[in-house]
């Protein structure tokens, strides 16, 4: 794993992953989508970078999950994503299970994300580790969200929670939100050592359109700091973002 | 008809006109090919202010019914007129069988609804020995099939229209032909006005200006006439045109039928079948035998129908569409296996058909052979395909935006791999949530009075205190679209104590006499 500004959490990522998120905030599906993002899959084996990735991507909701969190909204989605989503509204997680085992099997998606609510009897770890295994497979990224959800078992390759982070001030109006941010907790990964850390999106890709690859930033939480955290402090935090990662994630 | 800039003597065109169309095939039907009926009979249509008459036989017309009157009217001069209902998709659809079967006197036809057909006869009357013997023919042909025709041979078809609807025909020949190299317009002249092939509020216009005959039409300068009509674009409202295209002085296109039978394939067995795996085995071999007849053809499947005829005389069918058209037999196969497992087999299953009801143009491709051998897993059609027949049409959709400032109405859900409708670029100024709730739902803030920013708000019992807000941006109700009591919303972004990014609004403003004091909604979740 890199050090520096352009550490990349989901670097060479292409199995599943797991997010655990509350209902009422968009971090859970914001996150999977940066991940997915940061983490292309490529058009071919060998292809040429310069080639735009133009695949649709699949976004599998399960009823309760549009109930609680709603659905994507085309004038919010990142500009380079908007265009390319097919939405799968599933009535139940059996239903959303199958959809998301669909996805990961097809060769023209980049990527497919899921939100499942609760923990529902179909997505045991058996079901898990099928998705896990049809993605790693087929090589399709697979990010399953899993709103309002206690931490069963499951056989994904990364497992996040994560929740909303203090925005960055606006560089305009500084009582407005800025730039979003996440406070993640990476407690089940292979090969990288788990750990809590502030992610947010790079600023010269957010505002800009947010053509081309998306570059996540992260920065460890410290630990004292995690417990007493608040407003001005995750604010200060933001202006550190740049700075280097004192942690390498890589374990060992 | 392929375009005539100038006057081509050469080209013959016959006009065929079933002057009664619907009766005709209303005999047919239900008095299986026998005369008319003595009794008055008319076949009615329902129109918004009632029964209206499309059709009469000849004992109604002499009893004073006439065509296009409304039943009630009709009922007070004949009470005697019995009644049926009119079956226009079926004329149509006779109609195009029936412009296919006239190909035999000439190569090419189109049809002339409601009730008739063009045949492009040129160089093709020498086969029946001529054209008057081609009518002849013609005439004799089709009043062996129960039809009474008119029928006209001309240079041009409004000519030979004109002729078939308003010639007087002499006994004992088919039709009328206007020879090569006669004056169309010169022979023409003593037809009526409506042989222009007219709309009726133009031929009122017409006869209101004493117009009455297409010979009068010369006796008026064309400037007049087209000064009249200047504002008529169509052909069907414009004299002029009409009369050029019936002289042959501007081409008159029309659009060709041509027929095109369905794929089909089958497979009668020799034992009826009663089990499921042998049906399987039908269905696999039956569809590839489909695909290789649309790989002869250069199309793909889009809708599959697969008929079982049973021992006892039933037919069962499954159809299948599919989102893009394809020639993958395992594909079409595996699709249709969760919808032949319900069949019944009965007491056997004797014959299994296969047929392409809707196809389109896919091209041959040369497989990769490299790729194949490394990217395995689905296309996305396929993908699509699975998902659907699963979980229905409407669960896969891709959103499409809109062109309104409602947020609610700013994206449109559409089949997933329909193109993309062309529409402007979103603004990049405009902060818009990432999710939208599917309705929004009613908060209680503390703000303060009148328009604030939001302090405080309750959403699903639960306390938020906002630490960042920004707004209002105003969105007015879309007053082309809304009652005028509709009230406008002021739009905030506000960040809470923990971080949550909402999108909140308020309906209304406090003394804008829509209503009481204004309520809040959550509408969406910022990334």
């Amino acid at each position: 794993m890199a050090q520096g500004q352009g550490w990349n959490p989901a670097i060479a990522f292409r199995g599943a992953g797991e997010i655990f998120a509350p209902a009422d905030e968009g971090a859970g599906a914001a996150l999977a989508l940066e991940l997915a993002r940061a983490a292309p899959r490529p058009l071919h084996e060998h292809a040429l970078k310069e080639v735009k990735d133009e695949r649709a991507f699949l976004w599998v909701q399960d009823a309760s999950a549009i109930r609680a969190g709603g659905r994507p909204f085309l004038p919010g989605l990142p500009r380079d994503l908007a265009h390319r989503l097919i939405h799968v509204t599933a009535r139940t997680a059996e239903d959303a299970l199958f959809a998301l085992e669909e996805g990961v099997r097809c060769r023209d998606l980049a990527f497919v994300i899921g939100e499942i609510a609760g923990n529902p009897r179909a997505l045991d770890f058996t079901a898990s580790r099928r998705l896990v295994l049809a993605a790693e497979r087929h090589r399709v990224p697979l990010w399953l969200v899993r709103v309002d959800a206690r931490r069963d078992l499951g056989a994904a390759r990364m497992r996040w929670d994560v929740r909303s982070a203090a925005s960055q001030p606006s560089r305009w109006n500084p009582q407005a939100p800025g730039l979003p941010g996440w406070r993640g907790e990476l407690f089940r990964a292979r090969g990288l050592r788990p750990g809590a850390w502030w992610i947010r999106p790079e600023p010269a890709h957010a505002d800009g359109g947010g053509d081309g690859e998306a570059i996540l930033s992260a920065r460890p939480v410290d630990r004292d700091a995690a417990d007493q955290r608040s407003h001005a402090q995750s604010a200060r935090a933001g202006d550190l973002v740049r700075a280097a990662v004192d942690r390498s994630l890589a374990a060992g | 008809m392929p375009p005539t800039s100038d006057r081509t003597p050469n080209r013959r065109v016959l006009a065929i006109w079933c002057a009664r169309l619907s009766i005709d095939r209303w005999r047919q039907a239900e008095t299986s090919g026998g005369e008319e009926p003595d009794t008055p009979l008319a076949l009615i249509i329902e129109t918004a202010h009632g029964p209206r008459i499309t059709a009469t036989t000849r004992a109604a017309e002499a009893a004073g019914v006439r065509t296009g009157t409304m039943l009630a009217d009709a009922r007070a001069i004949c009470p005697a007129l019995e009644v049926r209902p009119a079956d226009p998709a079926g004329d149509l659809a006779f109609l195009e069988r029936l412009a296919v079967w006239a190909q035999r006197w000439g190569p090419w036809s189109a049809l002339d609804p409601p009730d008739g057909v063009i045949v492009d006869i040129t160089g093709a009357a020498h086969l029946f020995g001529g054209e008057q013997r081609l009518l002849d023919d013609a005439a004799r042909v089709s009043r062996a099939r129960g039809l009474s025709v008119r029928l006209a041979i001309a240079p041009t078809a409004g000519a030979a229209w004109a002729l078939a609807h308003f010639g007087a025909v002499r006994a004992g020949t088919g039709g009328l032909v206007l020879a090569e190299g006669e004056d169309i317009e010169a022979s023409l002249a003593q037809l009526p006005i409506a042989a222009l092939r007219l709309d009726d509020d133009v031929l009122l216009v017409l006869r209101r200006l004493g117009l009455k005959r297409l010979g009068d039409l010369d006796g008026i300068g064309r400037d007049a006439l087209s000064r009249r009509f200047r504002n008529r674009r169509s052909a069907m409202a414009n004299p002029l045109m009409r009369r050029d295209q019936m002289i042959g002085l501007v081409p008159e296109p029309m659009l060709p039928v041509v027929e095109t039978p369905p794929a089909m394939v089958q497979l009668r067995l020799m034992e009826p079948i009663r089990h499921l795996p042998l049906l399987e085995t039908v269905l696999s071999d039956l569809a590839a035998a489909m695909m290789r007849k649309l790989e002869g053809r250069g199309e793909g499947a889009r809708r599959l129908e697969l008929a079982c005829w049973r021992v006892d005389g039933e037919v069962v069918i499954r159809t299948l569409e599919l989102a893009a058209s394809t020639r993958d037999a395992a594909h079409v196969c595996r699709l249709f296996a969760e919808r032949i497992a319900t069949i019944d087999a009965g007491l056997g299953i004797e014959m299994a058909r296969l047929v392409t009801r809707w196809a389109e143009p896919l091209q041959l491709a040369q497989a990769d052979l490299d790729a194949s051998a490394q990217v395995h897993g689905t296309s996305l059609a396929a993908c699509v395909d699975r998902l659907t027949s699963r979980l229905g049409a409407q669960a896969v959709r891709r959103p499409v935006a809109h062109a309104s400032h409602v947020p609610e109405r700013a994206q449109r859900w559409q089949a997933p791999l329909a193109p993309l409708p062309a529409g402007q670029e979103s603004f990049a100024f405009h902060a818009r949530p990432l999710k939208l709730l599917d309705r929004a739902e009613m908060i209680a803030v503390l703000y303060a009075t009148p328009d604030g920013l939001p302090q405080r708000f309750r959403w699903r019992d639960k306390v938020h205190d906002v630490m960042r807000a920004e707004g209002p941006e105003r969105i007015a109700p879309e007053w082309w679209r809304e009652k005028g009591s509709a009230r406008l919303r002021d739009y905030y972004r506000i960040e809470d104590r923990e971080g949550r990014r909402f999108w909140i609004y308020r309906l209304g403003l406090i003394g804008d006499g829509r209503g009481n004091a204004p309520d809040w909604y959550m509408q969406g979740l910022f990334a």
